[in-house]
């Protein structure tokens, strides 16, 4: 048997997080160090899982299954396809960077970091689950410490607020989709929770026309889609900034991506169906995030917003249900997750150093981080849809398919890419650039080494996608084929 | 010599690899920096002198082509070439560069990141004029917005604020590059889309295959609409994208800003080579793509052009700020080329389409010397008295002769006088256009009368009549580091006036085999 590599990917955090406890709680270093090593492990086997993947074969690979309730047709499967292996490397490249970003934690450590590697465990087996109960069940283990995380080590003004209203918002949604799963299971008369077997199931149009709905946008709430989207500023804005990294970076995604799964490739002619409007709402994401980001005077608010925005972009493409649209949904997810990670790690940064976040006191970090400064400048040329960087790579085949679907859409939600730039610049010239305020003097340093790796990290693959998009062009292109067979199109 | 067959791509990419060395010198050495950029910044120069020597200008279509595949899943590849259009333009890029890093020695706070996107800027100008990929066309034409913001916003003129909505008032460099960079990309996004829509229609991006697809395509319809009406709203994306850039009246407001507040270099850059970016994308994409769109809106284009040329001078006559006088002439002169191109849109296929394209191509290597250099002499001047009041000079002649009789050289050479390379190129542009749009030449000629009437109103005001005391004593010669700048400008406006067969022949087999 071939070495079950998904398996340990999706498992390593959650024993490490297991081993993390056991650590006596004051020997911080030890427990750092254990999540370092983990993080590092579990991110070169997701790195090996996006090289080793044949593309030329396309479909799932690195299957795995093993009965877990026969009787209820439920079964541990898991398996990647072009669509799920860059999100599997995003949770891993996400979860290292965040660990080294996270290094400062010194309120309770050991159990921040076994939350955070709880959370990791349900992220990964979301996307490589292909059994729908799996599926729910690693995304409810993803959601339940983000409760934990936000209200224990959260920003203390707004944590239980936020925290409260962001569990509630993902419970409500997923149990909107667990309804629909569960009318699959029942009507397609298979007595299985299996994604494969169920994407032949043959459901008729009347059904899948009544449940689309529920199912796709009881996932696309963790999406942060119009108008079920704002427990996401508030819970980006009160986590701690690792938590943070994780939430806008990989979760959202989450969301994004069990729609895709569930909602459009097991409800193809649904998805037909309903999505004139979905791409509706899509739009006012996309201008409306854009806008609302732009009057902020938080800088965390702004990028929680600018997510808000971002996503939208990537329902948008889901729903051209063309090639183009999803191609780049799927790289937008990706360069997304990614940049806005980066966003964050730097807005931890300022604020730990500043301690407020209010945009009109901040001034002139540039001369004392010039790196952080740098790499600010690198997410936000992405966010801008720079060409060059990866935001460029992923929005034009957006735009080209909604073209092809629906020509207005695409001209309203171009305007987002001016409002995008005008509060990207702003922040930029204002917070790094210009005179340090006077009360700042002295306090501000530059950051650590540690800190520095993360972001350079981050900052290198953001350019190396836009410059030579083939290194995940053609992946992302045979998962998309894969969704395409399914609406009966390719 | 052996041609390495990749000589585009080393053209192209050489700068920007040395940027990213300039960025790990060593923080303190400014010196080593400087001669770093700069005798690095003469390789690429020196790379197109071996191109324009190797080039043949009477074989038609693109040279010393590249391809790879770079977005293969939307049919976009990494496609460069020349022709004797993008040959001259990248001469123009590759000596104005070193001259402009030259100029930048004055420059003494964080030079690595200066120098770092001053060269970064080099590629993104390049990469426009080499590209024969629409999106990779795209990708460099917005890629050159962010190093230029940084030079303007972060090393721009420290004086001067402006008001903004609410009476806040802000820096003057923050403005006016906020506006560049707002202006320029809100007019990228018409051409973005217009670049999107032009690829579904073909299903390509590659520029020789849409030259030969688009221009012919007539019958059909995309996303509902008849082609015809895509390629008429196509055509006015690109034209607006384009007219934003060179810059056309009424899309010019962001330039006397921009060109104000930029560090001399900047400012020779911006107007050297920046605004031909403009003019190079009407040259390049929308006569051959749009031919019969040019053809029936030229006349709009002309109209256009004509009221850049007139209120580019009257607005150039009446202002006080030296840099500002020389950025709105900036206006005028690019004003003659747009018309050249209107002309010759449409006349496609005649003599005089081919004289005035000939005009238009040379006016703006023309353009690109004279701009730099009067650019460059008002910063000469600005850094001795750090003022640009026309008011606070006067009679300066006396105290620096050198420097006068530079200035009255470089202004003559911007007035177009005959012997110099204006004249040749302001004469091809009005003799082909001529009897084409005659209302409109005869316009434009009035406009040139106010050429004349800026030009010597900035010289009587910096150099002669009663002289401001004030700066007896406290005013240098120009160095000879400065000479040395503003030599080969000299040189080459004189030659090209008095035998412009070198470069013409060039331009000119060009454009008579795309347009002819």
């Amino acid at each position: 048997m071939a070495f079950p590599i998904l398996s340990v990917i999706v498992f390593t955090p959650i024993i490490a997080g297991m081993l993390i406890l056991l650590i006596p709680g004051e020997r911080k270093t030890e427990i750092r160090v254990t999540a370092l090593a983990a993080a590092f492990f579990a991110m070169i086997l997701s790195l090996w899982v996006y090289f080793s993947y044949d593309i030329a074969a396309g479909g799932y690979q690195f299957v795995e299954k093993y009965n877990w309730l026969p009787q209820l047709g439920i079964s541990f499967h898991v398996g990647v396809d072009g669509m799920s292996a860059p999100l599997v490397l995003l949770t891993g490249i996400v979860m290292f960077t965040g660990v080294l970003i996270s290094w400062g934690i010194d309120d309770r450590p050991r159990e921040f970091f076994a939350f955070l590697f709880i959370l990791a465990s349900g992220v990964f087996g979301v996307f490589c689950a292909l059994d729908l109960f799996g599926l729910l069940f690693f995304y409810e283990i993803a959601v339940f410490p983000m409760y934990l995380l936000i209200s224990i080590w959260g920003w203390k003004v707004t944590r239980e607020y936020a925290a409260m209203k962001l569990t509630l918002y993902l419970f409500i949604g997923s149990v909107i989709s667990l309804v629909g799963i569960l009318a699959m299971y029942f009507s397609s008369g298979l007595n299985t929770f299996d994604m494969l077997a169920l994407e032949n199931a043959n459901f008729s149009p009347e059904f899948q026309r009544f449940w689309f709905p529920f199912v796709f946008l009881g996932f696309a709430v963790l999406g942060g889609i119009f108008p079920f989207h704002n427990w996401s500023p508030d819970g980006h804005v009160a986590a701690p900034t690792a938590v943070s990294m994780f939430h806008a970076g990989v979760l959202m995604k989450l969301g994004a991506f069990a729609a895709l799964r569930v909602g459009i490739m097991l409800l193809p002619e649904g998805a037909q169906f309903h999505m004139p409007w979905v791409i509706l709402l899509a739009l006012v994401n996309v201008v409306y995030g854009a806008y609302i980001a732009m009057v902020q005077t938080d800088f965390k608010y702004v990028i929680g917003f600018s997510s808000v925005s971002h996503m939208g972009l990537v329902m948008m493409g889901f729903a051209t249900l063309n090639r183009e649209g999803m191609m780049g949904a799927g790289i937008q997810m990706f360069s997304h997750g990614i940049m806005t990670a980066l966003f964050f790690a730097v807005v931890g940064m300022v604020y730990d150093q500043a301690h407020t976040r209010e945009i009109p006191k901040l001034a002139g970090f540039s001369k004392f981080m010039p790196l952080v400064t740098a790499a600010f400048l690198v997410g936000g040329l992405v966010s801008m849809g720079m060409p060059a960087f990866s935001g460029f790579i992923a929005e034009f085949p957006i735009f080209l398919g909604v073209w092809q679907e629906q020509p207005w859409i695409a001209i309203l939600a171009s305007i987002s890419i001016v409002i995008t730039a005008s509060y990207i610049i702003r922040i930029i010239s204002k917070v790094f650039f210009g005179q340090l305020p006077e009360e700042l003097h002295g306090h501000i340093h530059d950051v650590t080494v540690l800190d520095k790796v993360a972001l350079g990290v981050l900052s290198v693959i953001l350019i190396v996608i836009g410059v030579y998009p083939t290194i995940m062009v053609p992946l992302v292109e045979s998962g998309v084929n894969n969704v395409l067979r399914l609406l009966g199109g390719a | 010599m052996d041609i390495p067959n990749n000589l585009l791509s080393l053209i192209l990419f050489t700068p920007t690899v040395l940027g990213l060395l300039i960025l790990i010198l060593p923080k303190d050495e400014i010196n080593l920096t400087r001669w770093v950029a700069f005798l690095g910044s003469l390789i690429p120069f020196a790379l197109s002198l071996v191109l324009w020597f190797n080039f043949n200008p009477n074989l038609p279509g693109f040279q010393f082509q590249e391809q790879y595949v770079w977005y293969g899943a939307i049919n976009s590849s990494y496609h460069v070439g020349v022709d004797g259009i993008s040959l001259t333009m990248v001469l123009l890029t590759t000596l104005l560069t070193p001259l402009a890093i030259l100029a930048s020695y004055t420059i003494k706070d964080r030079v690595k990141a200066y120098m770092f996107f001053f060269l970064a800027l080099e590629t993104g100008m390049l990469g426009v004029f080499l590209s024969l990929d629409l999106l990779l066309f795209f990708v460099f034409w917005e890629i050159g917005l962010v190093p230029m913001y940084f030079l303007i916003n972060q090393w721009g003129s420290e004086k001067g604020e402006r008001e903004i909505w609410g009476g806040r008032k802000v820096q003057a460099r923050t403005y006016a590059s906020f506006k560049f960079m707002i202006y320029t990309m809100a007019g990228s996004l018409g051409l973005l889309l217009a670049i999107q829509m032009i690829g579904l229609l073909a299903n390509t991006f590659d520029m020789p295959i849409l030259f030969e697809r688009i221009g012919t395509l007539e019958e059909g319809t995309l996303m509902g609409f008849p082609v015809s009406t895509v390629k008429a709203v196509a055509f006015w994306a690109f034209v607006i994208a384009f007219a934003i850039k060179v810059p056309v009246w009424p899309f010019h407001t962001w330039l006397p800003d921009a060109h104000t507040e930029a560090p001399t270099a900047g400012s020779m850059i911006l107007a050297g080579v920046l605004l031909k970016l403009g003019a190079y994308g009407f040259l390049r994409l929308v006569l051959p793509l749009y031919p019969t769109e040019a053809r029936y809106y030229a006349g709009v284009l002309a109209f256009l052009a004509t009221m850049a040329i007139i209120f580019g001078a009257l607005a150039s006559w009446g202002q006080t700020d030296f840099k500002r006088l020389v950025a709105y002439s900036s206006v005028n002169h690019m004003g003659f080329v747009v018309l050249g191109v209107a002309a010759a849109a449409f006349a496609t296929g005649t003599q005089n389409a081919v004289l005035a394209l000939n005009g238009a191509v040379l006016q703006m290597f023309n353009h690109g010397l004279s701009a730099a250099g009067m650019f460059f002499l008002v910063g000469v001047i600005y850094e001795r008295t750090h003022t640009r009041d026309l008011n606070e000079y006067g009679g300066l002649f006396r105290l620096i002769p050198v420097y006068g009789g530079i200035l009255i050289f470089t202004s003559m050479g911007s007035l177009g006088i005959p012997g110099l390379g204006g004249f040749i190129s302001e004469f091809l542009v009005v003799r082909g256009s001529w009897p084409i749009f005659t209302l409109f030449t005869a316009l434009s000629m009035i406009g040139l009368f106010f050429t004349g009437a800026y030009i010597l109103k900035s010289i009587k005001q910096v150099l002669h009549g009663p002289l401001n005391e004030h700066w007896i004593g406290h005013l240098s010669e120009i160095n000879a580091r400065e000479v040395f700048i503003i030599t080969p400008l000299m040189v080459l406006m004189l030659v090209i006036g008095i035998w412009p067969t070198w470069i013409l022949g060039v331009i000119n087999r060009a454009v008579s085999m795309l347009f002819g």
